[in-house]
């Protein structure tokens, strides 16, 4: 029997009960659209990560104190790096690689202007700030060693907070802008020398809701920066080499030499942007495997029904099958056309799946659905030719044991089936 | 030809052997028009799904134009059955929803047959049915249902069309049509026909009657003198023949 026939055979017989056939691909369809979506969700959030790392600029390492805790309470301040320990890596003589080293600090305040009592991140950094991140003031300046040097009540404002304070960056300059730490016992007044860039809100943590002052200022001016030694600690050291090939070799010196600084404590941690690529892929990977399973047992599901659908068929159908073995049909043209109509079934379930999966994954993309940060979906090829390929896959396995059992009637009993 | 030598069929009911058919002996030669009868339970069916390649027998040897069917497996059982058996049911037995003419193709499409369609139209003009060829089982009278199943029993250019009560479900008038063109077969394309029936009236148009009861062949011999068109013309040769001897 030609392929053509038992297409065009299978098509008919389809064909001759569209609700039960509609009902069944149904199930495909919901199958492989959710597996199609839920992939696209779990890509997306990967994407949010990787694009939130990389926002963050290129060719990066970053060293961070080794987290301490006393009394099971995580200790933010208590850390064991400090500007010094910066300062000894921006050494072109001994590190040519590196192109650039900020360290800064950062610390929860309110920003008061006008009236206005926003809730923002105050980072310190010291002058090379923007080099290294790449991230650049668009009005006025940043913080330069003038200011460090002098512990210079200046701030540089995010875009966003300069909005929210003085409705644009340009009536922001010069101003002046209360800081307030520990809810309000401490405080002081900076003047704005500056606005930064907007870097846009595609990445899901916020880099325009930032206020910046220099690193000295912060900490000379607010003691419990200090460690109990009178050292004047940082919360991340940033390092930018030239090219990405450098990096890992740049992580093993920078190691060493902090090692060596720290009497060989190891009590920070160095990670290049590739170590927290894979750390946050990791998580994210485990997530959409995890979506993926959930969307793959509705497969299942589906698959279960076509099974039943093809046995009742095939029960309905028995006398047929008992004509068509009488007039010739062996063993092998009957399995097929049972098969083949299982697969049409699920393909065409699974390219409606495919193509529902995909509108579903266009319409959340953007959408909040109550949270704070818009969901990003993602539709991989991959995942659009391996549901084509599960749904193939699944009609041959759920179809092949009722063509099976169809091929084994006998042809007398058949025939003689009402 | 057909040769069927010492055929018994025999089925089991747990621990009880039933025999439907018991060492039945049977030539048919080329070009024979007979009817089986016989009462229900007689072993017709039996011998009918036997001599139609549906079955095997438990015993015996079963030769169909040189070829030993019983020792056939099922696909082979099913190619023969393709190839040199036409069968009609009683209850026509055609797929619902097809087209007549998709009924008559669907021999040649296991068979994998070219010119289908051309074929299959010349089928339904054998029997008369060639206007109706869109028509479904439906839309089709008893009779113009049984025409399409002879022209699916028809369309492979069988040695031997195999008709289970064909004129069961039919009125007399319609009964004596098909009977017939089954007539008309026999005599212009010399293809052999056999019937099982228990309608003397149907049987009277054959020329050999074979009766059978508890599985037995009781008697054999042409319809009686008030048959219509029967002329009792096939020497029916006896003469037993070793059951191993295939002829080339």
């Amino acid at each position: 029997m030609i392929l053509v026939d038992t297409l065009r055979t299978a098509v008919r017989a389809l064909g001759t009960n569209k609700l039960r056939t509609s009902l069944t691909m149904l199930g495909i369809v919901i199958g492989v659209g959710a597996v199609i979506a839920l992939i696209a969700a779990g890509r997306g959030a990967q994407k949010g990560v990787t694009d939130k790392v990389r926002g963050l600029g290129s060719n990066l390492i970053f060293v961070r104190p080794a987290q301490t805790s006393q009394a099971g309470v995580q200790n933010v301040l208590a850390t064991s790096l400090t500007s010094a320990d910066g300062d000894a890596l921006n050494n072109p003589q001994q590190f040519p690689q590196i192109v650039g080293v900020t360290s800064q600090s950062a610390a929860a305040t309110q920003a008061i202007a006008n009236g206005v009592n926003v809730s923002t991140t105050l980072t310190a950094a010291d002058p090379n700030y923007p080099a290294v991140r790449n991230f650049l003031p668009a009005v006025g300046r940043f913080v330069d060693y003038q200011d460090g040097s002098t512990n210079a009540l200046v701030t540089v404002l995010g875009a966003t907070v300069a909005t929210e304070l003085f409705g644009d960056a340009q009536s922001a300059m010069g101003q002046t802008v209360r800081l307030a730490f520990a809810g309000g016992e401490i405080g002081f007044n900076f003047r704005v020398v500056g606005v930064m860039q907007t870097l846009g809100s595609s990445s899901s943590t916020n880099q325009d809701d930032q206020v910046f002052v220099p690193l000295t200022t912060l900490q000379s001016r607010i003691r419990f920066l200090r460690n109990p030694l009178g050292q004047t600690n940082v919360q991340q050291i940033t390092i930018k080499v030239n090219k990405s090939s450098q990096l890992g070799s740049t992580k093993t010196a920078v190691t060493q030499l902090l090692l060596q600084r720290h009497n060989g404590a190891q009590d920070f941690t160095v990670q290049t942007q590739d170590d927290l690529l894979s750390a946050a892929n990791d998580v994210s990977r485990t997530l959409t495997l995890l979506l993926a399973a959930i969307a793959g047992i509705s497969l299942v599901v589906g698959g279960i029904g076509i099974m039943n659908i093809m046995l009742v068929s095939v029960t309905e159908r028995t006398r047929e099958i008992g004509i068509r073995k009488a007039v010739g049909a062996r063993r092998g043209d009957i399995l097929l056309q049972f098969v083949v109509e299982a697969l049409i079934v699920t393909v065409a379930g699974g390219v409606i799946g495919i193509v529902t999966g995909i509108l579903a994954a266009r319409l959340a993309s953007g959408q909040n659905f109550g949270g704070s940060t818009p969901v990003q979906t993602v539709v991989t090829p991959v995942s659009i030719v391996a549901a084509f390929g599960v749904s193939a896959a699944i009609g041959l396995f759920f179809g092949i044991y009722p063509a099976f059992r169809a091929s084994r009637l006998d042809p007398i009993e058949a025939l003689r089936t009402e | 030809m057909i040769r069927l030598r010492g055929i018994s069929k025999i089925y089991r009911a747990g621990d009880v052997a039933v025999p439907a058919l018991l060492d039945v002996d049977l030539d048919i030669e080329d070009g024979e028009f007979l009817a089986i009868m016989g009462p229900s339970g007689s072993g017709k069916s039996t011998l009918m799904n036997i001599l139609g390649c549906l079955d095997r027998p438990t015993r015996g040897t079963y030769e169909l134009d040189g070829h030993f069917v019983h020792t056939m497996s099922d696909d082979h059982l099913a190619r023969v059955r393709n190839r040199r058996i036409g069968f009609v049911f009683q209850s026509f037995n055609l797929l619902p929803r097809l087209p007549a003419i998709d009924q008559v193709e669907l021999p040649l499409i296991y068979r994998g047959a070219r010119n289908r369609r051309r074929l299959a139209i010349r089928a339904l003009e054998a029997v008369g049915v060639a206007d109706r060829m869109q028509h479904r089982p439906t839309q089709l009278s008893g009779g113009q249902q049984q025409r399409v199943a002879i022209a699916r029993a028809l369309v492979t250019n069988p040695t031997m069309i195999m008709a289970d009560e064909p004129t069961g479900a039919l009125d007399t008038k319609t009964s004596g049509d098909v009977m017939r063109t089954f007539d008309q077969l026999n005599r212009e394309r010399n293809i052999t026909i056999v019937f099982v029936t228990h309608e003397p009236e149907v049987a009277a148009y054959t020329r050999r009657i074979i009766h059978i009861r508890d599985g037995r062949i009781t008697d054999d011999s042409p319809p009686g003198q008030t048959a219509p068109a029967a002329t009792p013309r096939q020497a029916v040769d006896w003469a037993p023949l070793p059951p191993d001897t295939a002829p080339a």
